[in-house]
């Protein structure tokens, strides 16, 4: 037993946090928020070559292979930055289902653009009326030849009009639900945009007898499934890992707030209303960190992790955004303007909360997993 | 994060759970009424259930495993502090009596001594402790010192070989049943409060000691009020040096709040309430297919597996030499709140049947979560209320400023 981080991984801990201080500090987030351009393309090169775009890919594909602990600690250094980036779609997402697919050629062919940080890839599941889970896939894909056309409405897909390719989940007739590597600048494919709280800059994607090659086909049926519930709970974790970094940075500069500000002439650190707030986050904070830890353990491991995995996201979803409130109670009506970071990590708790399954999704996992 | 065990530590869990499974009487976990789990000696319905349980603990002495982590020197095995924790684990999972979770003994003062006893008190006191041949009870509070323990005011004065001890003690767990205090006095009423104060090793028998019974919200006598008049103690009981007593009282405590904990039986307790759920229906209806309860029971388990986390945490940190001193008060707030909260989701997914108090045909799980609604009150009160540990977290830990 040992509940620390590797060497290897304090080393990346260290440099990430150091890059992302000096390049992707808030008024970058802010920035980016209002620009034309869908993403700051120069950090994300930058993040590229730091050779975070492969962590996790296999090495013959250019990656570094790392697994999911190594991954989980990345993320949770971007989640405390609001890194407002496709990185999580593209590396996290449809990497890990790229990875863990069959297709070689599309392998050959994609991995190593996505490590080399020349491709976006956005994951396209959830349609409308629908919310977490994979029931009720109403886009279809239609074999025709040695292709399929592509049909349906797909909401929520992250840096939408900065994507190469949408990983797109359809029904095929008889045979289940299928995963597709569909090009974003195929014929019949259109945009909404769909802003949320986050500033991920998401959308409708609209697919109206988009013709996509058999050979981007990842996985079909039963194999389908299983890839999708395998990125389901890589992705989880990670957003676990992601709203654990925002929220450990709540906590700190709470606290050192909280030695700072002067009121009633003292340290407001020094009223016990407010050191058991803090108390509170920190206590809740170790509690994400152990839980996200062992469900990362369990998934690297190849253990059976669904009970883990969905008991992380449920109470780490929670704790999230009750920590982003006391954060606001201890900063006071600053938190409450655009130019205080505190409502980045709300809008990034809250949305991460909601992104692969909320709190009540994974708990009804939980209780699956209990027998129940 | 690495949360396996080792060959060595798993083989060591898998010999005490097939010990504990051999050894204990099949029915022994229906014994046990606690909630979640047993700190100190547990109230038992039957007196030959007493017999039983002092039998199986000379058992786990004889097995070496009473004092586990002890220096073998001492009469311990020299095991790691994970390995403590898995036998404390085990121990509470399976309700045994004498885990030193049940010993403040062997989980308190014995560890103290031999961290700050002389070699003559340590060859004196530790050999009866490690063969749990006296039994200990912790004298900190005093009517006028609660979370407030700098305030204690049971005078302790030189007269010869002896200091003379005139004062009272309160929420005296289990004095009644114990052989001696593990006491805290104060040695010099002109210093500063909390450097005027001593630990005492206080014989029950010594002339001048008397007690009576606090019977507690269940109607069980497990508290005492204690008065010392001119009771005389040798001065060689006097452990870490005088007027060093408060700096001690503080690893005293992070003992305690490790050891009460009894993690294993949390999830035993919660594994009767999951039993009872699957097999059980209202309004007709499988109790396992109502959402709230499926809610509520993925909730209560998610927070078990924190108490978990929290709970290894301590003992990894020991064994990597750390003083796990503010992660300890984490554990306790976390863990003695959760009883509470988990007798409450309990009381909810039960219903009416839920506040039944007697065992009947009506009454789920032995009629325990009526009274783990009132026990679990206490936990989160005794060795620093909820509140101190918040104070710990947020200063010791957090380095906020103490006004």
């Amino acid at each position: 037993m040992n509940l620390d981080l590797t060497t290897e991984q304090k080393i990346m801990q260290a440099s990430a946090k150091d890059f992302l201080a000096k390049h992707c500090h808030s008024d970058v987030s802010r920035a980016a928020r209002d620009a034309e351009e869908v993403y700051p393309l120069a950090l994300w090169k930058q993040m590229a070559q730091m050779g975070w775009m492969g962590i996790a890919i296999d090495e013959q594909y250019d990656g570094t292979e790392g697994n999911v602990q190594d991954l989980s600690v990345l993320i949770e250094a971007m989640g405390a930055a609001c890194a407002p980036v496709p990185y999580f779609t593209t590396v996290v997402v449809c990497g890990t289902a790229l990875q863990q697919s069959s297709n070689s050629l599309l392998k050959e062919q994609l991995l190593p653009a996505i490590a080399a940080g020349n491709l976006v890839v956005s994951y396209a599941l959830i349609e409308p009326g629908n919310s977490y889970g994979f029931s009720n896939i109403n886009s279809t894909a239609i074999a025709q030849g040695d292709s399929y056309r592509l049909s349906g409405s797909k909401l929520f897909v992250e840096y939408a009009r900065g994507a190469d390719y949408f990983l797109v989940v359809a029904a095929v007739k008889d045979q289940g639900l299928a995963l597709f590597m569909v090009d974003a600048s195929s014929e019949g494919i259109s945009l909404r945009s769909m802003p949320t709280l986050d500033y991920s800059k998401q959308c409708e994607v609209k697919l109206q007898d988009v013709s996509v090659s058999a050979k981007n086909l990842l996985a079909i049926g039963d194999e389908a499934m299983a890839l999708l519930q395998s990125v389901e709970q890589v992705a989880a974790v990670a957003k676990s890992a992601e709203i654990l970094g925002a929220i450990q940075l709540v906590t700190d500069i709470s606290v050192n707030y909280a030695k700072d500000r002067t009121q009633f002439d003292q340290p407001i650190g020094g009223f016990q209303s407010i050191q058991h707030h803090c108390a509170n986050m920190a206590v809740e904070v170790d509690s994400c960190r152990y839980l996200t830890g062992m469900a990362a353990w369990k998934v690297a491991q190849g253990l059976t992790a669904e009970k883990e995995v969905s008991m992380a996201k449920a109470f780490v979803s929670r704790a999230g955004v009750r920590i982003c409130k006391l954060g606001h109670q201890i900063h006071g009506a600053i938190s409450f303007c655009d130019e205080h970071d505190m409502h980045l990590f709300l809008r990034k708790s809250q949305a991460a909360s909601m992104a692969f399954g909320d709190a009540d999704y994974h708990n009804e996992k939980v209780a699956q997993s209990l027998g129940l | 994060m690495d949360f396996s065990f080792t060959d060595k530590e798993q083989g060591f869990y898998e010999e005490l759970d097939e010990f504990l499974t051999t050894q204990l009487p099949t029915d022994w976990g229906d014994k046990p009424i606690r909630w979640p789990h047993d700190y100190a000696e547990s109230p038992m319905k039957d007196d030959k259930d007493y017999e039983v349980a002092r039998a199986f603990i000379k058992k786990v002495v004889a097995k070496g495993w009473f004092t586990i982590s002890w220096p073998k020197e001492y009469g311990g095995k020299g095991y790691s502090n994970v390995e403590q924790a898995i036998f404390d684990e085990r121990m509470s999972y399976h309700r045994a009596p004498g885990g030193s979770s049940g010993s403040i003994a062997a989980g308190i003062v014995g560890p103290m001594l031999l961290r700050i006893g002389t070699v003559e008190q340590q060859q004196k006191w530790i050999p009866k402790i490690a063969n749990a041949d006296i039994s200990m009870w912790l004298g900190y509070s005093e009517p006028n010192a609660g979370s407030d323990l700098g305030s204690v005011r049971t005078s302790a004065v030189e007269d010869g070989d002896d200091y003379v001890l005139n004062g009272q003690k309160c929420w005296s767990s289990g004095a009644h049943k114990a052989d001696f205090s593990w006491m805290i006095v104060r040695t010099d009423p002109d210093a500063r409060k909390h450097q005027g104060v001593s630990f005492l090793i206080v014989d029950n028998k010594t002339p001048g000691i008397t007690m009576r019974p606090v019977y507690n919200i269940l109607g069980d006598h497990s508290f005492n009020e204690v008065f010392m008049d001119n009771a005389r103690v040798p001065k060689e009981n006097l452990i870490g040096g005088k007027n060093k007593g408060f700096y001690h009282l503080m690893k005293a405590l992070d003992f305690e709040r490790i050891t009460l904990v009894g993690i294993g039986g949390f999830k035993r307790m919660f594994e009767e309430l999951l039993d009872y759920v699957k097999n059980n229906t209202r309004n007709g209806e499988p109790m396992a297919k109502i959402p709230s309860v499926r809610s509520k029971m993925a909730d209560i388990a998610t927070n078990i597996e924190v108490g978990y986390m929290l709970f290894w945490r301590t003992a990894e940190m020991l064994d990597r030499g750390q003083d796990p001193n503010v992660e300890s008060s984490a554990l306790k707030v976390v863990a003695t709140e959760l009883a509470r909260d988990m007798a409450e989701a309990a009381m909810e997914i039960l219903g009416p049947y839920g506040q039944l108090t007697e065992e009947s045909e009506y009454s789920p799980i032995r009629a325990m979560v009526s009274r783990g609604f009132l026990e679990s009150i206490s936990a989160t009160i005794g060795a620093g209320t909820s509140e101190i540990q918040r104070n710990i977290i947020a200063q010791r830990g957090l380095g906020l400023p103490r006004v």
